[in-house]
């Protein structure tokens, strides 16, 4: 193990298809709430797909000014929700020597796709020949990050990762490595998207690999994900730092690992993912028999969640077994390079509460998908060291270790 | 062969590399053509295109190399849509 700072998180902010702040969110996984519902997004008359898993009761004049929202995207939005969440309940105060140590990373996966879509449909549809002029920095992929060091005027290092399915986790792991090793002070990371598109969803209509109604990771008669939207941010400090001023403490980020497949564009990967699961237990000091809890990337597809339950038994070995594994995409649906997020809330929770959120819509073992899933009802347990994984698109894995602080 | 059949071959034959099958049959079974599930995905894709048919198709559920064994198999399914179509 290296580094010298231990991490805490000691803000969390969310908004979600459950939920639009992270306690009502985290309620809602405890009770295996379903946040799926038939797409409202402009356009969705004319999709095939009828379901996605959208935040809902959103007004965005709730959040923000009428001149604030010209200049952002609703994946910035939501970005900025979640962290003003978070960065209110870690009572933090960016005075001017905070905040030029402190990092915004931030992961998304396909960036502004809604100001996209509108300048598109404005420029081939309508006939426009002018877009919106600020239509180019509201759909920067880097914009959250952006929006985010400006509103809290974070001003130390601000990025955006981008990597698929697993940019979220990407994010958060490179920010707790800085707030390890001491290279910043503190950092607010996590992950947003708001991908339910016309464009988008059409996109993944292509594909093939949407379910038609309803999300059943690693439950026979699964037939693929669903996709979500929505923002978690986290407010990471060093232990010291926290424990100085009596900040509450949600836990303890302790390992993160990444690798590449270097294999297929699509098709998930056993030693990649295995290697991530491993490296991030080996970041973190953690044998596989310390792990109680294991957020999968479960996406419901076939192929995924077959592979990721090789991936495990390949790590964990006959503890595999033992694990409480669950899938909260089940209730949340893929929201891409926000899922990491999400579900780095639901780990953080689950281990700090002594609850497995569960894996809802299971109907029944695949014998290709043999360990415990957590089917269908919260389970309480003792949780004190858990991991969540984020396999991409692209053959990009990137997995954190948490413990419950104690 | 009939329109259909020489369409659907010249749409399998750009999945496959040429080196390895320089002509192809309709008794060839599509797994033996070395289609992988991307392409399968971007087979039904140009058919669609090409026929303009809906082609249900499920990566999850649905499997191209047990479904349609042989390049026949794809092409009997497709006159059948394409027949269903101008009914």
């Amino acid at each position: 193990m290296t580094g010298v700072n231990r991490v805490v998180v000691t803000g969390l902010g969310a908004i979600t298809p459950l939920g639009n702040d992270a306690g009502v969110y985290w309620d809602k996984l405890k009770q295996g709430a379903s946040g799926l519902g038939p797409i409202t997004a402009t356009g969705h008359e004319e999709l095939t797909q009828k379901i996605a898993a959208e935040v809902k009761n959103y007004d965005p004049l709730h959040y923000f000014q009428e001149r604030d929202l010209a200049t952002l995207d609703r994946f910035s939005q939501f970005a900025l929700v979640a962290a003003r969440e978070a960065i209110a309940q870690s009572g933090l105060v960016f005075d001017r020597s905070l905040s030029l140590r402190t990092a915004t990373i931030v992961g998304t996966g396909v960036g502004g796709q809604n100001t996209l879509d509108d300048a598109f449909r404005r420029i081939y549809l309508e006939k426009k020949t002018r877009l919106f002029p600020l239509s180019i920095p509201r759909m920067m992929a880097n914009a959250p990050a952006s929006q985010i060091s400006m509103h809290h005027g974070l001003r130390g290092p601000a990025f955006v990762v981008v990597s698929a399915c697993a940019s979220a986790t990407h994010a958060i792991g490179l920010a707790f490595h800085m707030v390890r090793s001491g290279a910043v002070d503190c950092a607010v990371t996590g992950g947003t998207e708001a991908c339910v598109s016309l464009g988008t969803v059409r996109g993944w209509e292509a594909m093939r690999v949407m379910a038609p109604d309803v999300c059943r990771p690693f439950s026979i008669d699964r037939k693929g994900l669903i996709l979500g939207e929505g923002a978690a941010m986290f407010v990471l400090e060093p232990l010291e730092r926290a424990r100085a001023r009596g900040a509450e403490i949600f836990g303890e980020i302790v390992g993160f690992g990444m690798t590449a497949d270097a294999a297929d564009l699509t098709a998930p990967d056993i030693d990649g993912m295995s290697r991530a699961m491993q490296g991030a237990l080996d970041d973190a000091g953690l044998k596989p028999a310390d792990i109680q809890y294991v957020n999968a990337h479960g996406t419901g597809t076939a192929a995924n969640d077959e592979t990721e339950t090789e991936a495990l038994h390949n790590v964990f070995g006959e503890h595999a077994r033992k694990l409480a594994i669950s899938s909260t995409k089940s209730m949340v649906g893929h929201a891409l390079g926000a899922a990491g997020a999400l579900e780095l809330v639901a780990t953080i929770m689950a281990a700090r509460d002594g609850i497995a959120p569960p894996t809802i819509g299971y109907l029944g073992p695949d014998p290709a998908c043999d360990l415990d899933y957590v089917p269908n009802k919260a389970r309480e347990m003792r949780i004190d060291a858990a991991i969540s994984n984020s396999f991409a698109f692209g053959g990009l894995n990137a997995v954190l270790a948490v413990k419950r602080f104690s | 062969m009939t329109d259909v059949t020489n369409d659907v071959v010249a749409i399998i034959a750009k999945k496959v590399r040429v080196e390895n099958h320089p002509k192809i049959e309709l008794t060839d079974r599509l797994e033996a053509l070395g289609l992988e599930s991307l392409d399968a995905v971007e087979m039904i894709f140009d058919l669609e295109e090409k026929f303009d048919i809906d082609i249900p198709y499920n990566a999850n559920t649905n499997n191209p190399r047990t479904e349609f064994d042989t390049v026949g198999d794809v092409v009997g399914a497709i006159e059948k849509l394409v027949a269903a179509k101008k009914s």
